[in-house]
């Protein structure tokens, strides 16, 4: 296991230059994920187009590999349908348990394919998860009111 | 050398244990060590832990300085335990038969051992407890009983979430109000600024302090804080886990009313702690959990309750941990606590030095060994003034053998206190090497300058 399959040059670009990141208006949901055993936090916030992911803005603390994926993640689902995202997700989620078992697919994950050499290191798993599982979150708040609206009109 | 025995006899009320056993009693060799202590030799301490010849699966030795997270272990404790698992193990105060009585007489044993390695004045003043954890929650639960609204509970923002969150929950179960001192800005307990500020008053019903700051290394002037406590009536609890393992302890002399300290950093086992309280004290204080082992008699309508200590043990307790734990206080006073303590005290004063060496290193706490404890936390910034996160630096450190902690600690409040979400901490021990310190400041130098090379051009699909 060599600490630089983990460290990909992909990897350290976006945390050092993290993609859509600050805070943004408007937003229809907004949600803070923590990773407790750390302290890593991020607050995220969706703005929706109808059914398309018109923005995601950020803000967190974290290490390299929390700010990194979250930089990717806001890349790959921002113009995309909120259920493509949540797909993406599933996506990203299956690498990350995979043990770096699986061949990660570069159409689809993009950048996202760096972080397959993070599942090598259980304890960072949670790190490159905190970001998707925040959209994740959100996502599904912003579908849950949608939901309710329709259901009351 | 044995405690300092009261001559009180056996508790009426629990006839049901054997005679508590008393150092006193034990056979020669079982006791704590008389012998004069052996010059320190780290290299022939480090045979008696297999597990420090380990390598990484690259080849590279393993340094592990993570010991305030928790210890190694010796050969002789791993060996305790298997003994009795494999030859005296029953369950104890009930079982009467060969093998219950054995078990019996080795848990009680244990309780003496840890009595007289801790300058307890009885066995009878030793609780054992899963860890420190649930000690000091017991601590809350039973002191803080009798609490009304108005009440104060006093902490300090240094410590442990372990000595937070219990009185958190103590003071909403009771409306009392959790208050804590400071520390200063070099990272000392701020007892002169807490008193002024009126922290401790009539109001003051209990105050619980961490001995050793687990994050900072700072060794707090406990007996101070406790006699200022005392002076308003309140009860004072010390939170001694990072202090017993590494320092000689005299809980008389700590001047508290309970102390709490846990088993696994003191080169014991894990799923063992210790309560050490004053005989009168724990004697008045109500059950906390219940179960078997800790009545006297029960009946559908009413039970009552076994005196201290079997009181505060509900159900089957750690005994092969007990068993454990007193061959490691055996272990350690063969060492010589002062003989550990001025051995860290070497570590810690050369890793100070090293890691000053180390551009873009700020220690927290204490940057002088004098009245600091082993554990040294720091953050780490790269050639551009930018925070390298610990998670980051101990994946870097990890690469290169070294083990060492990134995070908040268990101590989230003292990180906002310094501004910075979180650190990295090394910690040595009784069997850290200055060879180890230097393969760290390395480790150090390098992780700086992995994440300090220049940035490529952008990432594939920046927009």
């Amino acid at each position: 296991m060599n600490v630089e399959d983990m460290y990909q040059e992909i990897i350290l670009d976006h945390y050092r230059a993290k993609h859509h990141s600050g805070l943004r208006e408007p937003y229809e949901a907004e949600v803070h994920h923590v990773n407790p055993s750390c302290g890593d936090e991020v607050t995220l916030r969706l703005h929706l187009d109808g059914d398309t992911v018109a923005d995601v803005s950020y803000e967190g603390q974290g290490c390299s590999i929390s700010q990194a994926s979250t930089s990717v993640m806001s890349d790959l689902v921002i113009g995309r349908r909120v259920s493509d995202g949540l797909d993406l997700h599933e996506e990203f989620l299956a690498l990350m348990q995979s043990q770096g078992r699986t061949e990660p697919d570069e159409d689809r994950l993009e950048d996202g394919i760096a972080f397959a050499g993070v599942a090598k290191f259980p304890a960072r798993v949670k790190c490159a998860l905190l970001g998707w599982s925040a959209f994740k979150d959100a996502a599904l708040r912003t579908t849950a009111e949608q939901d309710q609206t329709e259901g009351a009109a | 050398m044995t405690a300092q025995l009261d001559g009180r006899p056996p508790l009426s009320g629990g006839g049901q244990y054997p005679d508590v056993i008393e150092p006193a009693e034990l056979d020669a060799g079982e006791g704590l060590t008389t012998e004069e202590p052996i010059p320190y030799d780290v290299h022939a301490i480090r045979a008696d832990f297999p597990i420090l010849e380990r390598t990484t699966p690259d080849g590279l030795p393993l340094v592990y300085l993570d010991s305030a997270n928790t210890s190694q272990k010796p050969r002789c404790v791993v060996e305790a335990i298997e003994d009795h698992y494999l030859s005296h193990n029953a369950n104890v105060a009930r079982a009467m038969h060969l093998l219950g009585a054995e078990a019996t007489a080795a848990f009680e044993s244990s309780r003496a051992v840890l009595a007289e390695f801790v300058g307890a004045a009885s066995s009878d003043e030793i609780v054992f407890t899963k860890n420190a954890s649930e000690a000091l929650n017991l601590c809350a639960h039973t002191l803080g009983a009798s609490l009304r609204p108005g009440d104060e509970i006093v902490v300090s923002v240094m410590e442990h979430h372990s000595n937070i969150v219990p009185w958190q929950l103590l003071a909403e179960r009771t409306g009392a109000t959790l208050r804590w001192f400071d520390v200063t800005d070099e990272g000392r307990l701020d007892v002169a600024g807490g008193l002024a500020a009126g922290l401790l008053n009539e109001r003051t019903k209990i105050v619980s302090i961490a001995h050793v700051s687990n994050v900072l290394g700072t060794v707090n002037p406990v007996a101070e804080v406790a006699a200022a406590a005392h002076a308003y009536g309140a009860r004072v609890v010390v939170d001694a886990s990072q202090s017993v393992p590494q320092m000689p302890t005299d809980v008389a002399a700590l001047g508290a009313d309970l102390v709490a300290f846990t088993g696994h950093k003191m080169v014991g086992p894990t799923g063992i702690g210790v309560l050490w309280g004053r005989y009168d004290l724990l004697a008045e204080l109500p059950p906390f959990l219940g179960g078997g082992e800790m009545i006297e008699t029960v009946r559908m309508t009413g039970s009552t309750f076994a005196p201290p200590p079997h009181r505060f043990e509900a159900g089957t307790p750690p005994i092969a941990q007990a068993v454990g734990l007193a061959a490691a206080a055996r272990y350690l006073s063969a060492l010589g606590m002062d003989q550990v303590a001025a051995h860290e005290h070497l570590i810690t004063a050369y890793a100070l030095e090293g890691l000053s060496t180390v551009k873009g290193l700020r220690v927290l706490g204490p940057t002088t060994a004098t009245d600091r404890g082993g554990a040294i936390a720091f953050t780490l910034q790269n050639h551009d003034g930018e925070q390298i996160h610990p998670h980051d630096v101990s994946q870097l450190l990890d690469a290169r053998g070294v083990a060492v902690r990134g995070g908040h600690h268990c101590a989230r409040p003292l990180h906002e206190r310094f501004g910075v979400q979180s650190s990295t901490r090394a910690s040595s021990y009784l069997y850290t090497t200055t060879a180890e310190i230097d393969v760290l400041v390395d480790a150090l130098n390098r992780t700086v300058g992995f994440f300090s090379r220049p940035p490529r051009e952008s990432a594939r699909r920046a927009r």
